[in-house]
């Protein structure tokens, strides 16, 4: 792929036709952007956005919408899921803002729609939304995503913040570590947003290869019971992509788990999946 | 095999497994998180947090100082809001009420509509819409974007950090403190906010006494009474400092309602545990001022002048009629009023009143402009509520001049009204989303009925009582 810089024309600046080769260029992709505000139907993709509370998820969702999705400087702004879309690159994206949430293991209510949404939804891309000043509490929440789901860009926000209090994050290090894209992002001044829109597209056209990290050291006995548990649960329902994850859930007894398992919404899910990797 | 085989295995391999093999699987992540951050973080220059929020941070939640600056910061935004609407409320009184309506009607007669049709929408639609912007919209638009610039630059939590001591004591959850806030702008939202509370129990407290955040569609209504009303009272080089003072106290006897309230609930109907939680005080971030200007007025006070319009028209319309269709020998209105007098009497309000907020139950925000029209057609017929208190005397014309002139009302009209604004029941929309949230009838009529009752108590004891001692 040979992508050329772009060299100032003295003659018309202006009126250039963009040349073949622009179209790779995420810079060029993100001017033909268009915000479809809430005009969502019949998308090709759909993006959800998680992360912990107050990190600007809804600021990040309002640079890709075009939407004015209220926006507080406090946790517990959005506490229940907001849609907008965005189409580029010829495909329609429908994105979805879901309430800040710690961790995928409590139980309050607005929690719930995150984790429901992340398993149950299937998103094709999850833009884990972190703080890059609270690096350490926020991977608690992308580590617990990578294990629903590996079809994940992290976008390493706030970093105006970061900068301002002296903090510098090795993003290649940590793209390397998680197994997954990071984009280092401000996004209440756009920084960062045409990156972040060119790693969605990769991902959701399959470009991307993610090893996301997903060893957890367990106690012995607790691996054993996962690794017959997640057995039986990919026997039962094949091409289920996240088997330990869920085999996890069970074995804590989670009453939402359950009854997926038990409504045949789990089953769904596993043909959604095997689909996916068919297609 | 089956799904319950599946369900089966995982009960029987539970039963192998430690209590608190979770726990593990926690840390595990924990030490993980950590280690990744270690070897891709490094901090230069002062470790931590920037001195100055430290700094900040000691002042807005200091123990006594935390809620002096909270106070001022207040005050400030409401003296701002009265001083600076005052000129512009006078000039869209006078060209949307005074002017503009004769024009309208002109207009209308001009073209030969028949006399019921100018009625309907010229004296019925068009002057309660002309009411509602003319009344509501300059303090809207200079409340709301400060409003929004606090938050924007992370006060409130520092708001809620403050109270939290307050709400623990009266046995209720500290994040309350935070839907309280979301109440001060809509009470709807702040009913859906409650969601970040887990405990039901704690939940429903927050859910019944949202209501005693002032919304946006009672503000305006206080901020007019403190300016006619109380601020009259004072010389007027202080005028705009004491209605601001007016609209605090109010606002505070709010919050002091929703602790006193929180606090009975959960001694009576909702006992239990106070949960335990940790709440994040977010950074400070330099508000972008124009950027938060904007989008507050477009999305704040531009929606809540769209709701309040939207109502206003239908409900101006509905007091044409009420003024217009006579019964025997008088207007439907007329015989509201006259049945509705009594009770507003010992509320130490009127009939006038009374009808109002019954019309006004979709929303608050038209409270003021169906009082002024109701007031305005059918005159001094409203003498209880005036003979007892003192008459006041405000030059200027507009709503004032209305109330006090052709509706008799008094200094106790206006701080019962304040009082029962502060307390009433919920608007429709709030109520709708109590029931969408709770499912149930028995808590929406609880949190309806409660604060109903909690209005008519307060406001009848201070007519009460103020009748006593003047």
């Amino acid at each position: 792929m040979t992508v050329d810089l772009p060299i100032p024309s003295a003659v018309s600046p202006l009126a250039e036709t963009p040349a073949a080769s622009c179209g790779s260029c995420t810079l060029h992709n993100a001017a033909n952007l268009k915000r479809l505000g809430l005009h969502v139907d019949g998308c090709d993709a759909v993006v959800a956005l998680a992360g912990n509370p107050n990190t600007g998820k809804s600021t990040v969702f309002n640079a890709l919408t075009g939407l004015r999705q209220h926006v507080g400087n406090w946790p517990g702004t959005t506490v229940s899921r907001a849609e907008g879309g965005f189409s580029l690159g010829g495909s329609a994206y429908k994105v979805v803002d879901l309430p800040g949430t710690y961790s995928l293991l409590s139980n309050s209510r607005d929690e719930d729609v995150a984790r429901d949404f992340l398993l149950f939804g299937d998103p094709d891309v999850t833009v884990v939304v972190v703080d890059a000043t609270r690096l350490e509490r926020n991977l608690n929440l992308v580590l617990q995503v990578l294990q629903v789901t590996g079809r994940v860009v992290v976008a390493l926000n706030l970093m105006d913040e970061a900068r301002r209090h002296g903090i510098e994050v090795d993003v290649r290090h940590l793209s390397r570590e998680l197994g997954v894209p990071v984009v280092p992002m401000a996004a209440r001044r756009g920084e960062g947003v045409p990156e972040l829109l060119g790693r969605i597209a990769d991902m959701t056209s399959g470009e991307t290869r993610v090893r996301p990290r997903r060893q957890q050291a367990l106690a012995p006995v607790v691996a054993r019971a996962v690794d017959e548990l997640a057995g039986q649960l990919s026997a039962e329902f094949p091409g289920l992509a996240n088997a330990r994850w869920v085999a996890l859930r069970l074995l804590e007894g989670d009453a939402g788990t359950e009854r997926a398992v038990r409504d045949g919404s789990l089953g769904d899910l596993a043909r959604q999946q095997t689909a996916r990797i068919a297609s | 095999m089956s799904s319950d085989t599946v369900l089966g295995t995982a009960e029987r391999l539970r039963a192998t497994l430690p209590k608190d093999f979770g726990d593990g699987v926690v840390s595990s992540i924990y030490q993980d998180a950590d280690r990744i951050t270690r070897h891709s973080v490094s901090t230069h220059g002062e470790q931590g947090r920037p001195a100055l929020d430290q700094v900040l941070d000691r002042a807005l939640t200091h123990r006594v100082w935390g809620f002096v600056v909270m106070g001022a910061l207040f005050f400030g935004v409401f003296w701002f809001t009265i001083t600076g609407a005052a000129v512009p409320s006078d000039l869209l009184y006078d060209l949307l009420v005074a002017n503009g309506h004769a024009w309208v009607r002109d207009g209308f007669t001009a073209v030969g509509a028949p006399w019921w049709v100018t009625g309907l929408v010229v004296d019925g639609m068009y002057l309660g819409t002309a009411w509602v912007i003319a009344v509501m919209l300059p303090p809207m638009a200079i409340f709301f974007p400060l409003f929004t610039l606090l938050e924007d630059f992370g006060y409130l939590p520092r708001v809620a950090f403050n109270l939290d001591r307050l709400y623990a004591r009266a046995g209720a959850h500290g994040k309350q403190a935070l839907t309280m806030m979301m109440g001060f702008g809509c009470n709807a939202a702040g009913v859906t906010a409650t969601r970040i509370i887990d405990s039901p129990r704690e939940r429903l407290i927050a859910i019944i006494t949202n209501n005693f955040s002032i919304c946006n569609g009672r503000w305006p209504t206080l901020i007019l009474m403190s300016t006619v009303f109380v601020g009259a009272l004072a010389p007027p080089g202080v005028a705009g400092l004491v209605a601001a003072g007016t609209v605090v106290t109010v606002a505070v006897l709010g919050i002091v309602t929703t602790l006193v309230v929180s606090w009975f609930l959960s001694r009576t109907v909702l006992r239990g545990e106070t949960s335990v939680y940790s709440l994040e005080l977010p950074p400070y971030r330099p508000p972008q001022v124009m950027r938060t200007i904007y989008t507050s007025l477009i999305d704040r006070t531009l929606k809540v002048l769209v709701r309040a319009v939207v109502m206003a028209a239908p409900a101006g319309a509905v007091i044409w009629l009420l003024s217009n269709v006579t019964v025997g020998d008088s207007s439907l209105a007329a015989h509201a009023v006259s049945a509705l007098d009594a009770s507003g009497w010992l509320l130490g309000l009127n009939g006038i009143v009374l009808l109002a907020y019954v019309v006004a139950i979709p929303a608050n925000e038209i409270i003021i402009p169906t009082i002024l029209m109701l007031t305005l057609t059918l005159g001094p017929v409203v003498a209880p509520g005036a003979s007892a208190g003192v008459m006041l005397d405000v030059p200027d014309a507009t709503a004032g001049a209305v109330l006090i002139g052709a509706g008799g009302w008094t200094l106790l009209t206006a701080v019962n009204l304040m009082l029962f604004s502060m307390l009433h029941n919920p608007c429709s929309t709030t109520m709708l989303t109590i029931w969408r949230e709770t499912r149930s009838v028995k808590w929406t009529a609880t949190a309806t009925f409660l604060p109903l009752g909690l209005a008519c108590l307060v406001t009848a004891s201070t007519a009460a009582v103020w009748r006593a001692f003047s």
